[in-house]
């Protein structure tokens, strides 16, 4: 027997404080009844031990690598990438039982936007109208990024021509993409489809992606930006609504290498000025590093650890360890959030992107301790930014050993969503994101959080009740 | 419309912090349009488009703040600018911190406190279970306090913990001191060398508290749960507590308390004893087998106990050496004063008064009480009786000599347990006091972590207007009660003892002896 106690109390309070009275550390579990009344669940009906397959798919996700090694053209180097092929956020667009009407006709306006500017993009229409009528047409193929080892922001509409970092899972030897952020205001992601929006994107494919590739491929060994999550998370990053640290770390890491490949110094000024002009440009970094961390974790026999949370501005759908190519989905919900002069909650489209890849592996709303300086959107003051840290413990399996929390005396972020602990708490997955327009073409409106539709969950818990 | 703009050189602030001002400032009277940004070349862009872009913005630079207003006229729209100049002015008050989360579930609190090495559980039967494999998963120890747990789970759950050389106290446990900390409902006991493991919550409190008063002290107080002894669970939890003590270097002395158990649990407990050559006393309340196993083991310092009083007395002689049989005098001469003050009692009593009441809040101090008084009364009813015969009808109505356990659930569905609210217990004192044929009504008092704050006080207002009742009607009706606790309970046994005395009590040191007076008042 040991000499000290340390006690966790869970139910009647006076059991605590008398413990309490007694000198002793006590921590009180404020324990509420599941609201779905749903049962334990710890083993399948074939017998595999639930949590073990859990703690498997946490150290999966925990042990990965994720490192640049490059950047491609999306038909060149994303599996599977056909010509009038558009990836985009999200579940697909069909999947929901309710659902009427084809992909297009399901589409939110952003996205519907973000589809128009592509074609343009492409040169696959000459105006707006052309844009739409082909996209209407059935001419074209709409397929979720997640289903190419991609993932986008917002609308994360991907096509052919687009150039993609590429993100390599040394631990597990996979690969993950994702396109090249635009900066804020009128951009593709929010819907924007203006000729000044399809003539940056132009530029990112002629000059911004030639010399980026140019300088990562000659670094040996790529970038680990595994390694510059962590880092921005001890600098006030969630590096999900914030990236302002993580930009300015791979700017850091990437400039000496643009110095010497980049031949024309003017290049080499306008391509630095425009990673370090935008907050976010690391986002589409953070993005594809997660999800290279995240796919290894899919298709553990028995896992009910999330792999996948995605909005495609319309539903929200989450896949599970378990039952890989599962998509479980809901209505997207709608945000609270802070919005930009002129714009209010009547403009807002759904949530929208794959962004969520972030807290599903680990970061994102999920370390929201570490990122005071975010705080206004969870409420005001650092304890409610700590308190919502200390939820997403509730419904985690397991915590990251390398993504740390200085703010909770260095703890690792809360890592694994497990549906089975959303069911039992009622405590549904606190996302961070920023807010579209829900008309096309106008693109962001404001920032803010809400929390993952709980049904979703309690779908895919239901569904590996079944197995 | 008027548009205002201010430009507030080198001012930074979070671009977040500026829309939540903006919001603010939005729902001013009067004010149509609100920005409030750093002024970078995109945030000019977005001011242009919301038709707020004056001549100043478009001068200002990336390090400058822009205040930009557009309201019905000039004046609301000063009134808001001075409000935004006040509001960028405050500095941060003392955050308003909302206090941090408590972890909603065990698995996260024992991430939170990865030291924790004792659960304790009280929450709704159903869930409890679930609770419990979670905490000895992690490697705690575990008071399950809930009842209405399956006896499969309960089964389950210690057949892992006696693997896994954890305890599982429970379900239906209400007290344990391991390491010297009382939990659940326990009592301030010095440290010393006598272990007691206990399916019989307060006889484990009334052993425990007798050897506190004795002067000696305890190692671990484990309770199992009343069904550990039922020959479906096989009494897993007493052999392994049994186990532990023996084991456990500090333990010179063992007590094993239970009420009632299955004579299958009596072999295998007697099978483990033998196991050890440290003292081990049983207090059994069971009638199997006792003279057999009595014989069998007082050769070996472990003496058979008819009652908790003897359990500890025996454990304190062990524990310092002494014999048993110095104990059973010491114990004789004690009954022999009890006697003397019951004949001295007796004669306040008129001829009708023959029958003796007991109204509990602890069940194994009730089950005493019933099997003291039954050696020599016979049956004794009860809502809880020894014999299923002897069942009251209706528990709110006494017959003969009847106890009641006022902690049965019956009593306890929607009001805390009678340790806690004496409520029923004064209401029913007050009931039997107008009984003309009741001698004496017997109570337990019990003090420590977790119970009523104050309990003699409450008892002591009933009682003495019970005895008004009885006085009115030219009766004596005489209280005996014993004080389950010790000067270190933070209701302090002496102060509660006072009280008692003062309301006409007669206090004595332990339960047994109120069974054996109140006994001598009617043989």
């Amino acid at each position: 027997m040991t000499t000290t106690n340390r006690v966790i109390n869970i139910g009647l309070q006076i059991f605590s404080d008398s413990i309490r009275a007694q000198g002793v550390e006590v921590l009180d579990v404020d324990f509420r009844p599941s609201p779905f009344d749903a049962p334990r669940l710890a083993f399948t009906q074939t017998g595999i031990d639930i949590e073990a397959a859990n703690a498997e798919a946490a150290r999966r996700i925990a042990s990965g690598k994720a490192v640049l090694i490059g950047l491609g053209i999306a038909r060149d180097v994303i599996p599977g990438m056909c010509d009038k092929m558009i990836l985009h956020a999200g579940p697909p667009l069909t999947l929901r039982q309710d659902a009427q009407g084809d992909a297009w006709e399901r589409m939110c306006g952003p996205v519907r936007g973000a589809v128009m500017g592509a074609c343009l993009y492409e040169g696959w229409a000459q105006t707006a109208d052309e844009a739409a009528r082909l996209a209407a047409s059935g001419a074209l193929t709409f397929e979720p990024c997640h289903h190419h080892h991609a993932v986008g922001p917002m609308a994360g509409v991907v096509s052919p021509s687009m150039p993609v970092w590429i993100i390599e899972n040394a631990a597990f030897q996979n690969r993950a993409f994702c396109t090249l952020n635009e900066g804020l205001g009128k951009v593709l992601r929010f819907g924007a489809f203006a000729p000044e929006v399809v003539a940056k994107l132009k530029w990112m494919e002629t000059v911004l992606y030639p010399a980026l590739d140019q300088a990562v491929r000659s670094i040996v060994g790529g970038i680990d930006i595994k390694n510059l999550i962590a880092q921005a998370l001890y600098m006030g990053d969630e590096c999900h609504n914030r990236n302002k640290a993580g930009t300015s770390l791979f700017v850091r890491a990437i400039a000496p290498a643009l110095a010497r490949t980049c031949a024309d110094g003017e290049t080499l000024a306008r391509v630095i000025e425009f990673m370090d002009r935008n907050d976010h440009f690391f986002l589409n970094l953070s993005m594809p590093a997660a999800k290279a961390l995240t796919e290894p974790a899919e298709g553990i026999p028995g896992s009910t650890i999330v792999t996948t949370m995605a909005r495609n501005g319309t539903d929200f759908g989450i896949r599970i360890a378990g039952l890989p190519g599962q998509w479980f989905v809901a209505p997207a919900g709608m945000v609270k959030g802070l919005y930009f002069p002129g714009f209010s909650e009547a403009d807002a489209n759904p949530d929208m992107g794959d962004s969520t890849i972030t807290e599903t592996a680990g970061f994102g709303g999920m370390a929201m301790a570490g990122a005071p300086a975010i705080v206004k959107f969870v409420g005001g003051v650092p304890q409610d930014a700590i308190d919502a840290t200390l939820e997403m413990y509730d419904i985690c399996a397991s915590e990251h050993d390398t993504f740390l929390i200085p703010a909770l005396n260095f703890r690792g972020a809360p890592l694994g969503i497990d549906v089975r602990r959303i069911v039992e708490t009622g405590i549904a997955p606190r996302l961070n994101t920023g807010i579209a327009h829900k008309e096309p073409g106008i693109g962001q409106v404001g920032a803010g959080l809400l929390r993952a539709p709980i049904e979703c969950f309690v779908q895919a818990f239901e569904a590996m009740r079944g197995t | 419309m008027s548009v205002l703009t201010l430009i507030q050189p080198g001012v930074y602030r979070d671009s977040v912090a500026l829309m939540l001002l903006a919001r603010e400032l939005g729902a001013l009277p009067g004010v149509s349009a609100v920005s409030v940004v750093m002024g970078t070349p995109a945030n000019q862009a977005v001011l242009r488009e919301a038709g707020l872009l004056t001549s100043e913005a478009q001068a200002a630079s990336p390090n400058d703040l822009i205040i930009a207003i557009q309201a019905q006229d000039e004046t609301r729209a000063r009134a808001a600018m001075t409000q935004a100049q006040t509001m960028l002015a405050q500095k941060a008050s003392s955050a308003q911190a909302t206090g941090a989360a408590r972890p909603r579930t065990m698995r996260s609190a024992i991430r939170a406190l990865p030291e924790a090495n004792v659960a304790v559980i009280s929450v709704a039967g159903q869930y409890a279970a679930a609770q419990a494999w979670d905490a000895l998963r992690a490697g705690l120890h575990v008071l399950l306090f809930s009842d209405h747990v399956s006896v499969d789970d309960e089964v389950a759950l210690k057949e892992y913990a006696g693997a896994h050389d954890l305890l599982l106290m429970g379900p239906g446990a209400g007290t344990a001191i391991l390491n010297g900390v009382g939990l659940g409902f326990a009592n301030a006991v010095p440290r010393g060398d006598i272990g007691i493991v206990a399916a019989a919550g307060t006889g484990l409190q009334e052993v425990s508290t007798l050897i506190a008063k004795a002067g000696a002290g305890i190692t671990q107080a484990i309770g199992t749960g009343g069904r550990d002894v039922s020959e479906k669970v096989g009494g897993k939890m007493l052999l392994h507590g049994l186990q532990m003590l023996q084991a456990d270097p500090e333990t010179r002395v063992i007590v094993v308390v239970s009420k009632l158990p299955a004579d299958s649990v009596v072999d295998k407990l007697m099978a483990q004893v033998a196991q050890s050559d440290k003292p081990t006393v049983l207090a059994l309340m069971t009638n199997y087998k006792l003279q057999m196993t009595n014989d069998k083991f007082a050769t070996r310092h472990s003496p058979l106990a008819t009652d908790l009083r003897q359990a500890a007395s025996f454990a304190v002689a062990l524990s310092r050496g002494e014999s048993v049989d110095d104990a059973r005098q010491k114990i004789a001469a004690e009954d022999r004063a009890l006697a003397g003050k019951a004949r001295a009692l007796k004669r306040k009593l008129n001829a009708r008064q023959n029958f003796l009441r007991g109204l509990y809040s602890g069940g194994t101090l009730c089950e005493e009480t019933m099997r003291i008084w039954q050696a020599a009364l016979g049956g004794i009813w009860s809502n809880a009786p020894l014999d299923p015969k002897l069942q009251l009808p209706d528990s709110n109505v006494s017959k003969r000599h009847t106890v009641i356990d006022l902690g049965e659930e019956e009593f306890t569905i929607g009001r805390p347990h009678p340790m806690i609210d004496q409520e029923l217990r004064v209401k029913r004192i007050l009931q039997e006091a107008r009984d003309p044929r009741i001698a004496a009504i017997a109570l337990d008092v019990v003090i420590g972590y977790g119970s009523n704050a104050d309990p003699a006080s409450e008892l002591g207002a009933a009682i003495r207007e019970a005895k008004q009742i009885a006085a009115q009607k030219k009766r004596e009706l005489i209280f005996v009660a014993s004080v389950t606790g010790t000067d270190s309970d933070p209701q302090n046994l002496a102060r509660q003892t006072d009280t008692l005395k003062q309301a006409g009590v007669m206090v004595l040191n332990s339960n047994a002896a109120v069974a054996r007076l109140t006994r001598a008042l009617v043989e």
